[in-house]
């Protein structure tokens, strides 16, 4: 019901449908018309998140990315972050690398 | 999908699951508030994976599931007898009311539409000037400003023909209510993260100093999710008890300022009734008496009847998290999504329901233990 998804604004009009803003978000390779009234300083190019037509929020880039690294920061993995497996795989090999470690950690 | 699929990971879930395991030493019980983690949890198999000290117990956060059924038989009312164009969600039109639910109604012939934005009704109602279009507005703060919107919308463009059945509930009073329950078993929560992307983290610290009880803000990707629990459990395990965002890529400290005047400008905060649950004070959005020309409820006159709720569901138990949905005798026999005995069984954010679909999945541990 709550659900949200991130889309990345294509084009924005203002005052469009009487008084609302309106733009282009393209959510997944679909472009839809979105209600961008509640996130009056997105721009072109920005990701924001959708829920039920209306943009209720613009994604920031810098957190989005902090929170990826935040076991990195925890400075706590270390083996598994240098470990050499790790680099250079490709999506496949990654998936796969973590099918592996994920069903050695339930058996 | 870019802020999607990173956070979909499975070396990075493996690592966060690696790190819970290290971090717990004792057995906790976290409550995820909202219906889409709950089906994100099941649905990524990431129950069975938590080390077994890590009970998820899974909150009333589902608007579909807690809206009453004599809200639901009122749409069913307009839609059949009063001629008008009833539009929901599709999620709300599969639940049933006392006798049917509003997609039966459909088939009956009343016509009733799924849309995907109350922003959509509004146009519906501007196309057919000459019938009622309804929009059964069902939601957490999430959905209240899209709602709200809908109707500053229709208000502007003077149209006389639109109107919602306010079903909203709020969050953090529900969350009161489930820490005031002398057997509430709750020692730390994963908060919505959509609900704080609109309301902001303030209404959290109080309930954090209160109870004492650790809260982290949550996306509801699997790494989110993890993320979230592993903070929880950081906190459980030093003996802390403090507010931290985990979503902060969707979440401001304050929230998102122009949704929540949208949304104070339309409604008014009542008391409200939760289906399975009880009246919770202070949780629930009205339609303001200065848009009681768009309120549903005080434009049409409906005769109600009494309804009563299944005596034999335990949804009460589970909303609370003191049962598992597995624990009821009527799982999967006597209660399914298509003859729902009780709320969490009714929409797919149910807990019961999320459990019905993806049973397969489900921990074989928790099928024994049940």
């Amino acid at each position: 019901m709550c659900l949200a998804i991130p889309g990345r604004i294509k084009w924005i009009e203002e005052h469009k449908e009487g008084f609302m803003r309106m733009g282009k978000v393209e959510l997944g390779g679909i472009v839809k018309e979105i209600n961008l009234q509640l996130v009056p300083d997105a721009k072109v190019a920005d990701y924001v998140l959708v829920h039920v037509g209306v943009a209720i929020s613009i994604v920031d880039e810098e957190e989005a990315q902090s929170s990826l690294e935040f076991l990195r920061q925890m400075n706590e993995l270390d083996e598994l972050y240098n470990s050499p497996a790790e680099e250079g795989l490709t999506k496949e090999e990654r998936v796969q690398q973590g099918d592996a470690i994920i069903s050695k950690m339930i058996s | 999908m870019k802020y999607l699929t990173e956070y979909r990971d499975p070396v990075l879930a493996a690592q966060y699951l690696e790190e819970i395991k290290k971090t717990v030493t004792q057995p906790w019980t976290i409550m995820e508030i909202c219906g889409g983690q709950t089906h994100s949890l099941v649905k990524y198999g990431l129950l069975q994976m938590l080390p077994k000290e890590i009970t998820m117990v899974h909150g009333p956060g589902c608007p579909v599931c807690v809206t009453p059924i004599h809200l639901i038989d009122r749409a069913i009312y307009l839609a059949k007898e009063c001629n008008v164009i009833m539009c929901s969600f599709g999620d709300m039109l599969r639940v049933p009311g006392s006798e049917k639910s509003l997609l039966l109604a459909k088939a009956e012939g009343a016509d009733v539409r799924i849309l995907y934005s109350p922003l959509e009704a509004v146009k519906l109602a501007q196309l057919n000037p000459e019938k009622e279009v309804v929009f059964f507005a069902v939601g957490f703060e999430t959905t209240a400003p899209a709602n709200a919107l809908s109707v500053i919308q229709a208000q502007q463009l003077g149209l006389s023909n639109y109107s919602i059945i306010a079903s909203h509930v709020l969050v953090p009073p529900a969350m009161e209510a489930l820490l005031a329950d002398p057997e509430t078993v709750i020692q730390g929560f994963l908060a919505a993260g959509h609900v704080c992307t609109i309301m902001g983290n303030s209404e959290y610290y109080p309930i954090v100093e209160k109870h004492k009880v650790p809260i982290v803000v949550t996306g509801f990707e699997p790494i989110d999710l993890l993320q979230g629990i592993l903070m929880v459990v950081r906190q459980l395990e030093k003996g802390e008890f403090r507010m931290e965002n985990q979503y902060a890529r969707v979440v401001r400290e304050a929230g998102n300022l122009p949704a929540q005047q949208a949304i104070s400008e339309v409604f008014e905060i009542s008391h409200r009734m939760w289906r399975g649950m009880d009246i919770i004070p202070y949780s629930g959005l009205e339609v303001k008496e200065r848009y009681a020309a768009f309120d549903a409820t005080k434009k049409f006159n409906v005769p109600l009847k009494e309804t009563k709720e299944n005596e034999s569901c335990i949804a009460g138990a589970i909303m609370k998290g003191l049962k598992k949905p597995l624990d009821c005798s009527n799982f999967g026999t006597n209660c399914t999504p298509s003859h729902p005995l009780g709320a969490p069984m009714v929409s797919s954010e149910g807990s019961c329901a999320t459990y019905y679909h993806f049973y397969s999945v489900l921990n074989e541990a928790e099928k024994v233990d049940a």
